[in-house]
């Protein structure tokens, strides 16, 4: 493994390690191939180099090079063999290098994967995690920089989902693991090398049995701290959206690497006396519409983000849902800051396409600022 | 007489039941590699070996975010492009085919454009200079050199032309022969006879993967007769082999008998690309023992032992590598970034009103022009 594991008794709290997203995905890998024996990690330079961001770092050398393995370079071969695979009994985790080359495996993923529990009547699922390498902002070359939620969105019997943190990318990819259909996993490159705290399953436990123990001993006395996050760690915790900052005026929803821009633009909005609520998706399929409704119920404004471009991207879905819950309270249309109409450019542009603070506070002030009539 | 376009042996009749396959057809045979070629590779060669080890040290110092080397590849890039005449033939290169620009003649600091971040494809004219865009869809473009060439079989409406057919060359690597495409481009070629050289660098390795764990039956030329195509494994670090094996193979389809196949046996010297560590996959003692000679040391002796040109000869070639190595440089550094407007005004020959709008709002909210 490329990341030591430093537990930091005296740190942020007992139980929690301080993990980059990257070394958090690891973790959550290697906790996932010891757990279940028909897991499976395939896909291009996974095995020897550990892939290029080095996610499965360490794995084959842990679990073997049966269990995590380097294919040829050929996405279309990967998905395609991991149906098969999960035909035979495996839960196999690809990974396709980088969003841009799910293209090449879109006909096995979309006529293939996504159907086949429906074409065979439920006799044949696919427990099938796909991880992509998402979004852009890292300056790379083409096809290094989308977004292609909207299109896995789109697609009956898929579930598309996006951690935006170290302890959402551990949760998220054990819970879509675990899940007995296909789900496409987008991980914010971009945000790889981000650091934060991180509450394993095996220091929730404890820190839950801790917890029941002391409970059981003496009515105990609140320390005000957080609970461990365990809360986030249970399967209510894991299938829908999460509040990544509570907020009065305005709800800002977001996914992947654009909830921590979010949450920059919303500390720069309270300096202004605006006091924005980020609601981090984290689900793309299925959305969380009633935690969409309760937040914008509450602050009757929203804005949406994301980097993909704005037609038909999945702004549109959650502007939709919030106005058929939330019409009769909305003091505003929902406003979308979104990428463009363009395809994804290079770097020297990179900053003019990807929404930045500047954008996202111009569609706050829109909301804001609306007038009816 | 030959039909263009079009099988006439009893292997393209399938069903024919018994029919035996007929054996593939040889190249032909070329005139050997002049002494005035040799030293014209070797201009070529040196100039791109520089350029490409400056290229690096301009990633160390932040004047390109990235670059993907081709050191110990400039023989089978010069060699297999010089056999091509770019001012009729048509080149598609994937993200490493430095040599293949240079000896077609695109601009090297619209070459390098790509490694700057500018523009993904890069700066150069596709369509003038007839060297497709840089292509990051590893064996993406390898169908669309079957398409252009088959585009010259039917601008000859069934008859070879004096000059014969004009001649696409396509480039992919060990790993880019593993994609399903390349099975679809190489049987479309068999199947339209298509005036299309498939070029593969054998290079060893696809990022950390070797070729011996991405090609079964060891050889991407082997395929060949599968399709029915004509293929040579050749020396990918003897300039001169590969020039002759690409002109055998240019020959054979400009005179309208189909497509062939080389496969250059080279090795890639470099890390995949600057942010890659071969470290975490080869040692130092393999990457000696597996590179083979330096192509452009191998070409200086043979052109020496040959009298093919003087020492002073091979000196002044350097140094006017050097010096366009560092044109190169200034050029590269003074390159600005695009406009903005340029993402919108290059989706479309036709823009949407949809995305001219989008643009009247970027550059409202952006503050710009
Ligand atoms: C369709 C696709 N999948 C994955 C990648 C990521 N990738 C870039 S280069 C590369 C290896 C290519 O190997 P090879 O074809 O042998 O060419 P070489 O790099 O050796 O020149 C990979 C996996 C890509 N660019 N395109
Ligand atoms: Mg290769």
């Amino acid at each position: 493994m490329s990341e030591t594991l430093t537990t930091s008794e005296a740190g942020a709290g007992a139980g929690t390690v301080t993990l980059s997203l990257q070394g958090a995905l690891n973790l959550a890998l290697d906790e996932l191939l010891a757990e279940d024996p028909k897991a499976l990690v395939l896909g291009e330079d996974v095995g020897t180099l550990g892939g290029v961001f080095r996610v499965t770092s360490g794995l084959a050398a842990k679990h073997g090079a049966e269990r995590v393995f380097d294919t040829p370079l050929a996405e279309s071969g990967i998905l395609g063999m991991s149906i098969g695979l999960a035909m035979a009994g495996f839960h196999p985790v690809p990974e396709v290098q980088f969003d841009g080359f799910a293209y090449p495996a879109i006909n096995q993923i979309v006529c293939q994967l996504a159907r086949m529990n429906y074409r065979s009547r439920g006799a044949v699922p696919m427990p099938v995690t796909l991880r992509v390498p998402s979004f852009g902002g890292i300056r790379a070359p083409e096809h290094h920089g989308e977004s292609l939620e909207a299109l896995f969105a789109h697609v009956p019997g898929l579930k598309v989902v996006s951690p935006a943190d170290p302890q959402q990318g551990y949760s998220l990819l054990k819970a879509a693991v675990r899940m007995p259909d296909p789900v496409i996993f987008m991980e914010p490159k971009s945000r790889y090398w981000q650091k934060g705290e991180v509450v394993t399953e095996a220091a929730a436990a404890a820190s839950a049995a801790a917890a029941a123990s002391a409970a059981a001993a003496a009515a105990a006395t609140n320390d005000g701290g957080r609970s461990l996050g365990a809360a986030d760690l249970t399967d209510a915790g894991l299938t829908g959206a999460r509040i990544a900052r509570p907020g009065r005026h305005l709800t800002l929803v977001a996914w992947g690497a654009m909830v921590a821009r979010c949450l920059q633009v919303a500390d720069l909005a309270a300096e202004d006396g605006i006091d924005v609520e980020v609601l981090d998706l984290r689900w793309l399929k299925p959305i969380d519409a009633e935690a969409l409704a309760s937040s914008v119920g509450k602050t009757r404004r929203a804005v949406v983000v994301h980097e993909g471009p704005r037609t038909s991207g999945l702004g549109a879905e959650v502007a939709q849902l919030v106005t058929e819950r939330c019409f009769g309270t909305l003091k505003a249309p929902v406003e979308r800051v979104t990428g463009f109409d363009v395809p994804y450019p290079s770097g020297d542009l990179e900053d003019e396409y990807i929404p930045n603070i500047d954008r996202i506070l111009f569609g706050i002030q829109r909301v804001l600022e609306y007038k009816r009539g | 007489m030959q039909t263009l376009g079009t099988r006439t042996t009893a292997a393209g009749r399938a069903g024919l039941a018994g029919a035996p396959r007929e054996p593939l057809a040889e190249l032909p045979a070329v005139a050997p590699v002049a002494p005035n070629e040799l030293v014209e590779l070797y201009r070529l060669m040196t100039s791109v070996r520089q350029l490409d080890v400056a290229a690096i040290s301009w990633q160390r110092q932040g004047i390109l975010p990235a670059y993907a080397p081709e050191l110990g590849q400039e023989a089978a890039q010069v060699g297999s492009a010089l056999a091509l005449d770019p001012s009729r033939d048509f080149a598609f290169p994937t993200y490493r085919e430095l040599g293949v620009a240079r000896a077609f003649g695109v601009d090297m600091v619209e070459y390098m454009s790509t490694h700057k971040a500018t523009w993904h494809g890069g700066l150069w004219d596709a369509a003038t200079t007839h060297v497709a865009p840089i292509q990051a869809v590893v064996a993406g473009s390898v169908l669309h050199a079957v398409g252009w060439a088959h585009g010259q079989t039917l601008e000859a409406h069934g008859e070879l032309p004096a000059q014969g057919l004009a001649v696409a060359i396509t480039y992919l690597g060990d790993g880019a022969s593993s994609q399903g495409d390349v099975h679809e481009a190489m049987n479309f070629a068999g199947v339209f006879k298509a005036p299309v050289v498939f070029f593969v660098q054998n290079n060893g390795w696809a990022i950390s993967v070797p070729t011996e764990k991405q090609v079964a039956g060891g050889s991407v030329a082997a395929r060949g007769a599968g399709y029915g195509i004509p293929a040579v494994q050749v020396d990918g670090n003897d300039a001169a082999a590969v020039l002759e094996a690409t002109r055998r193979a240019v020959a054979h389809a400009r005179s309208g008998h189909g497509p062939a196949i080389v496969e250059a046996m080279t090795y890639r010297r470099g890390p995949h690309a600057t942010s890659d560590d071969p470290g975490r996959y080869r040692t130092l003692d393999e990457e000696r023992e597996d590179a083979g000679q330096d192509p452009l040391a191998r070409l200086r002796e043979l052109i020496l032992a040959e009298g093919a040109a003087t020492e002073e000869i091979l000196a002044e070639a350097d140094a006017a590598g050097a010096a366009e190595a560092e044109r190169v440089r200034l050029g590269v550094i003074a390159l600005g970034p695009r406009r903005g407007a340029e993402m919108f005004d290059l989706v479309f020959q036709e823009p949407t009103d949809e995305l001219l709008r989008q643009k009247a709002n970027w550059r409202e909210e952006s503050e710009h022009e």
